[in-house]
């Protein structure tokens, strides 16, 4: 008898994630393959009027557990959520409905909730994943390791999997399907206690209203050849010319011109955009390490012998401070015919 | 304050990775190994807590005779006890080494636990969490800020485009991100005196696992790039290219 697989999707102030849809998608994929029948979870408030969102992707069932009654375990009335209570309401529902698949994905909270729904379950882990197949019935994954280095391909004998897919590696697939059913998860079924609140997020602060590189489906990045702070103007604003997110090497960071959470590379962020233009940064293999797997890579050096151009789709090679203003209005001028 | 550090030994991030003939590791001829960056932060903030606070710091390690290397550094920092939890393969996962330093760490019942965020070899991530819920205490990861007041903390930890603020009781298990402070370079007088410091082995609690590897292959090289060398007379063709071939745009 075909158990089923487990979908759970994040959402952002009731709205669903774009990582939401990309696991409904592989979730839904992996499902057909295997025969199985997809559940999905989600945590929030009134998520039920969103559900519709979710059907071009093959969502047939959805399972909202409220977040404002989950939160009333806790003793402390002034939390934003805990990520023990997500982790044993995901568990629990996957017993729930017999699913012995738990699909969800890589994010800030997708990772740190795949260890721990693993030994809930007792489940095998394969986390950050970039690729899930299945082979005769058996699904297997491929994931980055050594910082990109080189990919290892990972099978396990386990009954149950928990797996987490790295966010903007699978582009969503259309698969519409009649309706999305919705059903209120049972809290008071989940043997929830005190001790799932032990460590609690009291605050969310959202660093800047500008575009986070870790979720950016574009990011201009500047490094030291930009030679001082205030030229990441430059930056900025080719940035905005094509509705990028800004990110930086960590010779700028370390320096003081641009934020940690600007940070691209092996101690920074791992980025997979569509177009990622690297702009005076030499290309050290800790910065490639996050961002090679970028779709498109455009790299601008005055150095014609630069790292950063082996992995370049496009570069230039030429001053920044003549190309990135010139390319700027280039931009501006395609787009807004 | 009793505090213990989980550390591993990883190869330099500067590795250039070869595959070895078995098709599955790396292979590890001329690789230098290094402490995991991220549990540089890890000792350092032990030591700074320690250090205000009194107590001791052991770093504990799980893995084969060469994982004393890691601890050495440890030493080096300025760790008082280093504990190797001797596996007789390089053979493992994420959930044998969470199995076997939480049955290490269950025995000793220190306040603090720390780790860091990831390892940089395999990324596996997993680590903290796995510990966390193996122990049954709370944690928190990727953290850039620790306050400790009594038995409470209150840690800030990154999440995509902004932070958490997340509070806890001890005993508590922090994953350290880079951020949360500046490791501190070894001095002579520390590398001397962590020379005499013993190591304590354990054998393996616990020698299962749950995934297997079954190929490691190199990622595909991108064919070489079109590189324009006219400067801005180019960007037309360039930003041209962007719209039409690779379609970004
Ligand atoms: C353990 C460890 C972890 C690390 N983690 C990271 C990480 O996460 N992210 C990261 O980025 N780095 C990381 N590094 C650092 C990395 O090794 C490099 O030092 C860093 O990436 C260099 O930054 P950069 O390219 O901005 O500077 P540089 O290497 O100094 O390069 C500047 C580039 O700008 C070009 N240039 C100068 N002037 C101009 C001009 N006018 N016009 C055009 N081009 C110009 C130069 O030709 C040069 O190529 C790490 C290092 C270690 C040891
Ligand atoms: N073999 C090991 N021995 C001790 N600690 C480890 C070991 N492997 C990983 N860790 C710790 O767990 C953290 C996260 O590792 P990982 O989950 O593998 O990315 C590391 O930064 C270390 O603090």
């Amino acid at each position: 008898m075909p158990k089923s697989i487990l979908a759970f999707i994040e959402n952002k102030d009731g709205k669903f994630k774009n990582s939401a849809f990309e696991v409904v998608s592989v979730a839904n994929k992996t499902a057909k393959e295997t025969g199985k029948e997809l559940v999905l979870l989600a945590i929030g408030n009134d998520l039920e009027k969103e559900a519709e969102s979710l059907r071009k992707y093959g969502a047939v069932k959805l399972i909202c557990a409220e977040l404002n009654s989950l939160n009333s375990y806790s003793p402390d009335n002034s939390i934003k959520y805990s990520a023990s209570s997500f982790a044993k309401v995901i568990s629990e529902c996957a017993v729930q409905h017999d699913a012995d698949v738990i699909i969800l994905s890589a994010t800030s909270l997708g990772k740190d909730l795949a260890g721990r729904i693993a030994i809930k379950t007792d489940s095998a882990v394969f986390n950050d994943c970039i690729d899930v197949k299945t082979e005769s019935g058996k699904i297997t994954a491929s994931r980055p390791v050594f910082a990109g280095k080189s990919i290892t391909d990972i099978a396990s004998d386990s009954e149950k999997i928990v797996i987490s897919i790295r966010p903007n590696v699978f582009k969503p697939e259309l698969n519409e399907s009649p309706v999305v059913n919705c059903e209120k998860a049972d809290l008071s079924k989940m043997n929830l206690s005190e001790n799932d609140f032990k460590a609690v997020v009291k605050e969310i602060s959202v660093s800047s209203e500008k575009l986070d590189v870790a979720e950016a489906d574009r990011i201009v990045s500047g490094g030291r050849g930009l030679r001082e702070p205030e030229n990441f103007k430059l930056i900025e604003n080719l940035a905005a010319a094509i509705g990028a997110a800004t990110g930086a090497s960590r010779a700028v960071v370390d320096a003081g011109w641009r934020p940690h959470s600007e940070q691209v590379g092996q101690t920074g962020k791992t980025v997979s955009p569509s177009l990622y233009i690297a702009c005076g940064i030499s290309g050290a293999i800790q910065h490639l390490a996050g961002m090679s797997s970028s779709k498109c890579i455009v790299a601008i050096n005055k150095d014609k012998d630069a790292p950063i151009f082996q992995i370049a789709n496009y570069g230039i090679i030429g001053d920044v401070f003549e190309i990135i203003p010139a390319l700027t209005d280039e931009f501006k001028k395609v787009l807004s015919n | 304050m009793k505090i213990a550090v989980c550390v591993s030994l990883v190869p330099d991030s500067t590795t250039k990775v070869k595959i070895s003939e078995n098709g599955k590791t790396i292979d590890e001829n001329g690789v230098s190994f290094i402490i995991n960056p991220y549990d540089e932060f890890a000792v350092e903030e032990a030591l700074r807590i320690k250090e205000k606070n009194g107590g001791d710091v052991t770093a504990v390690a799980f893995g084969t005779e060469k994982a004393k290397e890691v601890i050495k550094k440890a030493f080096q920092m300025g760790a008082d006890k280093g504990v190797l939890i001797k596996s007789e393969t390089a053979d493992f996962d994420s959930y044998t080494v969470a199995k076997n330093l939480s049955e290490y760490l269950k025995s000793e019942n220190p306040d603090l636990i720390f780790f860091g965020k990831q390892s940089i070899d395999f990324d596996g991530l997993l680590i903290p969490s796995m510990v966390s819920e193996l122990m049954n205490i709370p944690s928190v990861s990727v953290v850039v800020k620790l306050e400790i007041n009594g038995k409470k903390i209150s840690a800030e930890r990154e999440i995509e485009g902004g932070k958490e603020i997340v509070e806890s009781e001890l005993p508590v298990i922090i994953g350290a991100q880079k951020g949360l402070n500046e490791p501190r370079y070894p001095n002579l007088k520390s590398i001397m005196a962590a020379k005499s410091k013993p190591i304590q082995e354990i054998p393996a609690y616990y020698k299962g696992k749950k995934t297997e590897i079954t190929g490691m292959k190199l990622p595909p090289s991108k064919s070489s790039g079109k590189i324009f060398t006219n400067g801005p007379s180019d960007i037309p063709e360039l930003v041209r290219l962007l719209r039409e071939e690779a379609k970004v745009i």
